[in-house]
């Protein structure tokens, strides 16, 4: 069922990851993103690799939502991975036609699978300890200095929550109108790609024309509660750094250095 | 005291350019509510009770008449906001409402809107859900819980605004029974203890039976009001609109047709019961 996803799901909790301030978070995450592209070696990959597992392991959320995430992004996983197995140079270890596998492929293809996993596992770790409403909070506070330039950051922010909170429920209601639609003898499973994806349309108006609806209803029902955009609003939640956040960064910065000392120290396996 | 006071109201939804002539949604409609008071307005679909909804809290304006709360007539427009603080509104739908993905968070976008600093936001919201008996499911997501409690948390979330009024517009209508009573209880609780008026819409007879006053409208005009027991004992007049009153009172009034000696008309099942044993003696 398409309600079970984990992925961009919120858990409340009060573990050390979740009491980080999330602006910390956000650009910790951002960092991070650019740390996992540097690792050349399987020194560095596994540093990086121990770095993720620790914030997960002090989020205090059950592995199995985390392997719950995985599961929408499997495929394409797979994939990548394959399919880095095959463009690898050098000597072929095993040969069939042209397709052929190399180390330097295996190496492609290790590299790319960790990547992508500590990826996704950074980003639900992100996602499951702040709730969207600190998330676009602290996105908002983030894009400030744009607000110089005319850009709405509020209303952007305002969207982006807004669209957080409804992702389930429109899931929920994706599901409803899949078994709708079977109901009324609908093939959705059988078939070749291009028929299942041409099965999706029936689903797809009517989940649309509903979405519409729903933010008419939605946007009446802000006005009630006196919504006006972003000029005088207070926030109940209010956010701010502490030392949490510094050992946060510092550990970060570890983990840059250690990256860097491997790549310098030992040659890079891609 | 009269809280809210509409005066020959009238509004169509058609364009007042379009020459073909149109109906319209609330055709002339007179009426007071006094503060402190549970009033149920109750009709069909259509018969322009969630038009008349809209126009307590200045969503809608009057093409015509006026409807003055707490003294500010709501076609002025710098006092829009002032009077949505007032009176909250609570929509039928109890997914649509709820904007933020945790209860508490949703509960304080009404005060954050009005600018109240963090502290007193977070007392307002604790006693709000607290006043609406979801303060255990403070950190929950809203997609978790049942239609019931999501409706108990939009009505916290209108609370939170600290209003003097709250009107809902059909909360029950897409509720099981269970949660229909949650949000009943909660909205007499509301009413007795805290003294916030309420107006309640709705087509469920057996809530409308609660209230202090009914307001019957038919084609976008009142066609009765009073205490539920001057209004469901016009049984024939209701019946002609085709509408319901409760199971008691039917049965009661059936019985009348066979010669049944009943002096009044009950409205729930204890009544008439009680009413019935005493006919049999």
């Amino acid at each position: 069922m398409v309600r079970d996803v984990a992925f961009g799901q919120y858990f409340p909790g009060n573990s050390l990851i979740h009491r980080l301030d999330p602006r910390g978070k956000i650009l910790m995450f951002i960092a991070y993103i650019v740390i996992i592209f540097c690792t050349f070696n399987y020194a560095s990959l596994g540093i990086v690799a121990a770095f993720t597992a620790l914030f997960i392991i002090l989020s205090r959320i059950s592995p199995k939502f985390y392997l719950k995430s995985m599961k929408v992004i499997l495929f394409i996983v797979l994939f990548t991975s394959v399919l880095n197995l095959f463009y690898g140079t050098g000597d072929p270890i095993w040969q069939w036609g042209i397709i052929k596998v190399t180390y330097d492929g295996i190496n492609r293809a290790v590299f790319v699978t960790v990547r992508i996993v500590c990826l996704i596992l950074a980003s639900s770790c992100l996602t499951f300890t702040t709730s969207p409403t600190a998330l676009t909070d602290a996105i908002e506070r983030l894009m400030k200095p744009l607000k110089a330039i005319r850009f709405p950051v509020h209303e952007v922010a305002m969207m982006t929550s807004l669209a957080l909170r409804f992702v389930p429920t429109l899931l929920e209601e994706t599901d409803k109108i899949m078994a709708a639609q079977k109901a009324r003898g609908a093939d959705m499973e059988g078939g070749n790609p291009i028929q299942r994806v041409k099965a999706l349309v029936p689903v797809l108006v009517p989940l649309f024309v509903s979405a519409f609806r729903r933010a008419y209803d939605i946007a009446t029902a802000m006005e009630c509660r006196c919504y006006r955009g972003g000029a005088g609003r207070t926030r109940m939640k209010s956010i701010h750094m502490s030392g949490r956040d510094a050992a946060a960064f510092v550990l970060l910065l570890l983990t840059l250095a250690g990256v860097i000392i491997c790549n310098i120290l030992i040659p890079s396996a891609v | 005291m009269n809280f809210i006071s509409i005066q020959d109201l009238y509004f169509s939804y058609a364009d007042e350019t379009d020459p073909q002539p149109h109906v319209n949604a609330v055709d002339g409609v007179s009426l007071t509510i006094d503060k402190g008071e549970f009033v149920a307005v109750i009709g069909h679909n259509g018969c322009g009770k969630s038009t008349l909804a809209k126009h307590l809290n200045a969503m809608l304006l009057p093409d015509s008449g006026k409807v003055i709360v707490d003294g500010d007539d709501t076609s002025d427009e710098t006092k829009t906001w002032d009077i949505r603080e007032r009176v909250g509104l609570v929509l039928q739908n109890p997914d649509n409402q709820l904007v933020a993905g945790i209860v508490e968070e949703d509960v304080a976008f009404g005060p954050e809107n009005l600018g109240v600093e963090p502290g007193e936001i977070r007392r307002r919201v604790d006693e709000a859900l607290k006043a609406v008996d979801m303060y255990e499911y403070r950190e929950h997501a809203p997609h978790k819980l049942s239609g019931g409690q999501k409706q108990r948390v939009a009505i916290a979330g209108v609370l939170a605004i600290q209003p003097q009024c709250i009107v809902l517009d059909e909360p029950t209508a897409m509720l099981d029974p269970n949660g229909r009573d949650e949000v009943m209880n909660t909205l007499l609780k509301l009413n007795r203890e805290r003294g916030i008026t309420v107006v309640l819409i709705t087509h469920y007879m057996d809530e409308a039976v609660k209230a202090d006053r009914v307001v019957v409208m038919d084609s976008g005009r009142i066609l009765t009001h009073g205490t539920p027991e001057e209004v469901f004992s016009q049984v024939e007049l209701l019946k002609k609109h085709r509408l319901d009153v409760p199971q008691a009172a039917e049965l009661a009034y059936r019985l009348r047709g066979c010669g049944v000696k009943l002096d009044k008309i009950p409205l729930e099942a204890d009544e008439c019961i009680k009413m019935l044993g005493e006919a049999m003696k």
